[in-house]
């Protein structure tokens, strides 16, 4: 999570250099994406539906993440589980992952397959059937891996909590897999209006990436998609972060014999900042000064040198749909406080705020953007994924093609200009981990 | 959003091989004696390269976790370079550096864009990384601590709880007992002579597989292989492990945790990479426990009674006989019932083997997602890596499909039934005991 700067810098800046991407437009709404990529036989094929936990309210918390596991359940014309079971007989494997700003199902599977995924996804695009029996026992899984991935992992909840505290407004705050309070109310017939409200040919983007003619790919997703009703999509409401007045601090004790720091400041988004793009820009290179390798700043200074933390590092993320949080998180040295890794964190943005940073510094955040848009063309799923995340969140994937020389645009005053404008202290939340006492023997 | 990248850890291990696509495989010894093994492509301009090393943990003998610590600090300097030159002449290039242990090999990576003005300019200092680390005191002192401060922290994370509990019962006294993680004595009893010496004596070309994939010919391979190895010693293979002896008696381990969620595995040591029984137990695994949503763990205890996220088995074969696993967890009042099911659906397993349908349709999918497992360069290096490290054929892949089909059901029970005796396993079981 913490080194989402690096990874977001490899998702976005692959452009294949000479891959053919074509795009179209269904009758019914439904955006297609195609990407050829012939390197092996194998196509990778994602459906994305414009909707997730940042669509969500109270009450219906993880609403999104369990119709994703219903999906699976069956339609009018396949038993429960049948769909994976097809896709796994013809040698292909299928999953689907719910996020803040969208819920993507995907086969992966021998180029000649390509037709069996999209007539299945086709069905279950409208024709899922509820049962109450799969309800329940998909709504105990979804419990489970809530305590799996969240309840006995206190580093997680303490990024729940954070988020939770950082925005008051924003649903932002609101974790993917729902709070267990919402989950422990939830209907099948709340899912089932989630379904009826959001799944919709006009709502969603059919994302093929392989080893395809992009002609024939369309013309077989148009077989079985075109002939789908759009249907009315009413974007939720706006529900803007209120200006944050003051910092927030919260402190979690938790079964941990390490603390564990969060700090985040609010930070504009590439949406709906079209006076900010440069800010945007500047703020991820920024990032890639402080941590972007082993010769970064965080990692010479603070894991290195003063040796504050044996794991820290940023996280920035310029193409979320809505206003986030450019991060600071770490571990500290053992009998170094939480406080004070919070302090080394600060003395680094005074340090940009007051200091250019060196040539060499920039040119190495801007020679990884480089290598990184060659290295991320060595996975399908992966051009996928960048193509399907940019359009998702209203953005054109052909950003990618430009997120190069916008990077190379930035200046070290740029850098110094977002350090002295986005780190004020009463824009910022900070969360703390504990050991539980006695925890720690 | 974190979200899905653990979602999607959940498409498993598809293995495959279609004629149509045939990985030609070069493989030579360097002048020094590593051996190499590559593969040409020219698709990206870029290349992927891998040492690895048998010096895993299974090696650390006395000192347990020397051989994560020595893992660590080959990047923290060479000759009169530090930790940020280092890091710097690789970064400055858009180049990626990698490193890690396991508990048979100890591996390093280099991603790097082809064009020689750019590889040319960490080549030679990839291989110092290798060869010549120089061990510098203060970094020594600092990644103990690390280690040390991330080994207090495993007692309270339950996945590695019972992981670990798992090991130690299963591989008592054997080299597999503790992990890479080491022990808190171990870490603290190593002196920089100690790592010194480790290095010299595993980190040596007779002990080495140099992996190559990527956008060179196979002359400059050979050219950039010699660089690679040049400041390697010579020296010795490790010696082989020794087998992990069989339990014999069944055994319950309970930890006690404070946990919503209880988690369980129960196994035993059963497979290495060169065994007879591989195929019938890798794909009787696929039925019972190792594809996803279409085993039949996963219908049974999440599907068909949504006791748990996640279940399954597999095999890991290693140098050594690795071990057969079952795994879920649950809320802690379901332990019982969901412990019952696991052992149950083991046994009518051994007893009944697979269907007829499930076999054909467990063929199927490990035969059609052969493509899948090698369509990228990052795979391709991921696969020469463990080819070369465990002695595998070269015609391993070429085979793989067809040795997959030649598996019967009576090869499944048979294999089964010898290997993995129901009632012989250990079986841990880490969260809060609410039995009756």
């Amino acid at each position: 999570m913490m080194k989402r700067f690096v990874l977001l810098l490899v998702c976005l800046s692959a452009l294949p250099l000479q891959a053919r991407t074509v795009e179209t437009m269904l009758d019914n709404g439904m955006k297609i994406i195609i990407r050829e990529d012939n390197r092996a036989p194998v196509v990778v094929s994602q459906l994305w539906y414009r909707i997730g936990s940042t669509y969500e309210y109270d009450g219906i918390t993880g609403a999104s993440h369990i119709l994703e596991h219903m999906m699976f359940k069956g339609t009018e014309t396949l038993k429960p589980g049948e769909f994976s079971e097809i896709i796994a007989a013809n040698g292909g494997s299928d999953n689907a992952f719910t996020s803040r700003d969208y819920t993507t199902y995907f086969q992966r599977i021998a180029k000649d397959r390509l037709e069996i995924g999209l007539k299945l996804e086709a069905d279950r695009m409208r024709n899922v059937v509820f049962q109450p029996g799969e309800f329940a026992k998909e709504l105990a899984v979804v419990k489970e891996e809530r305590r799996l991935r969240v309840d006995t992992n206190p580093k997680r909840q303490l990024f729940e909590q954070f988020y939770a505290t950082a925005f008051l407004t924003s649903p932002v705050r609101i974790p993917v897999i729902g709070w267990m309070e919402d989950l422990k109310s939830m209907q099948m017939e709340d899912i089932q209006d989630w379904y009826r409200q959001w799944y919709s040919p006009n709502n969603a983007t059919l994302v093929i990436v392989g080893d395809v003619v992009a002609e024939d790919a369309i013309a077989l997703a148009t077989r079985y998609f075109a002939n789908i009703k759009p249907s009315e999509i009413e974007p939720p409401k706006r529900r803007s972060e209120i200006e944050q007045k003051g910092q927030r601090r919260l402190t979690l004790y938790g079964q941990t014999s390490n603390p564990y720091l969060i700090m985040g400041y609010k930070a504009p988004v590439l949406n709906g900042s079209a006076d900010k793009v440069k800010d945007v820009y500047a703020l991820a290179v920024l990032s890639g000064i402080l941590d972007g390798g082993s010769s970064a700043r965080i990692s010479m200074k603070m894991l290195r040198g003063d040796e504050i933390a044996v794991e820290a590092g940023t996280s920035y993320d310029p193409f979320d749909r809505l206003a986030g949080l450019f991060l600071f998180a770490g571990t500290p040295n053992k009998d170094i406080s939480p406080e004070r890794l919070e302090q080394a964190f600060k003395d680094e943005i005074t340090d940009l705020q007051k200091n250019p940073v060196s040539a060499q510094e920039l040119q190495r955040v801007k020679a990884q953007v480089i290598a990184s848009r060659v290295f991320d063309q060595d996975s399908m799923f992966n051009q996928g994924m960048q193509i399907g995340m940019l359009d998702s969140v209203g953005h054109d994937w052909r950003l990618i093609d430009s997120y190069v020389d916008n990077i190379k645009n930035i200046s070290a005053e740029d850098i110094q200009r977002v350090a002295q404008t986005y780190f004020p202290d009463d824009q910022l939340t900070v969360a703390i981990l504990l050991p539980e006492s006695g925890d720690d023997q | 959003m974190n979200f899905w990248r653990s979602l999607i850890l959940l498409v498993g291990s598809g293995l495959l091989w279609s004629q149509a696509l045939a990985l030609e495989i070069k493989t030579w010894t360097t002048e020094n004696g590593a051996k190499v093994m590559f593969v040409e492509s020219h698709d990206l301009p870029m290349v992927d390269i891998r040492f690895t090393y048998k010096a895993g943990s299974a090696r650390d003998g006395e000192q347990p976790g020397i051989s994560r610590l020595v893992s660590a600090l080959l990047v923290e300097g060479t000759g009169d370079l530090d930790a940020k030159q280092v890091a710097l002449q690789f970064e400055s290039v858009g180049a990626q550096l990698g490193h890690d242990s396991l508990r048979d090999m100890a591996w390093t990576s280099l991603r790097s864009l082809s064009d020689p003005a750019m590889l040319d300019q960490v080549v030679d200092l990839y291989a110092r990384v290798n060869a010549l680390p120089s061990f510098p005191p203060d970094a020594i002192e600092r990644d103990r601590k690390s280690l040390l401060v991330s080994l207090a922290n495993r007692k309270n994370q339950i996945s590695n709880v019972v992981n670990d509990a798992f090991f130690a019962q299963v591989y008592a006294g054997h080299a597999y007992q503790i992990g890479q993680q080491g022990t808190e004595a171990g870490l603290k009893s190593i002196t920089r002579e100690d790592l010194l010496d480790f290095h010299r004596r595993y980190y040596v070309a007779a002990n080495a597989t140099l992996a190559m994939v990527g956008d060179l010919s196979e002359q400059q391979a050979r050219d950039y292989a010699e660089q690679l190895t040049r400041h390697l010693q010579t020296g010795e293979a490790a010696p082989a492990l020794a087998p992990a002896p069989q339990p014999d008696k069944a055994q319950i381990v309970r930890v006690p945790f404070k946990t919503t969620q209880s988690h369980i595995v129960q196994g035993k040591p059963v497979l290495s990479r060169i065994d007879p029984d591989y195929f019938p137990l890798y794909v009787g695994n696929h039925i019972l426990g190792g594809s996803g949503f279409s085993s039949r763990l996963m219908q049974e205890i999440r599907e068909n009674r949504g006791l748990s996220y996640s279940v399954y088995s597999f095999f890991v074969p290693m140098e050594s006989n690795g071990p057969f696993e079952m795994a879920l967890q649950t809320r802690n009042d379901q332990v019982d019932e969901a412990a019952g099911l696991l052992q149950q659906m083991l046994e009518e397993f051994i007893d009944k083997g697979p269907t007829a349908e499930e076999l054909e349709h467990a063929k199927k999918n490990i035969t059609g997602s052969f493509p899948l497992k090698i369509d990228s360069n990052k795979k391709i290096v991921d696969y020469l890596a463990v080819i070369g490290f465990y002695d595998l054929p070269l015609k391993y892949l070429d085979n793989f499909n067809e040795r997959v089909m030649a598996v019967t059901r009576e090869d499944i029970k048979d294999a089964f039934a010898r290997r993995v005796d129901p009632l012989r396993m250990i079986r841990v079981i880490v969260g809060e005991q609410q039995t009756s």
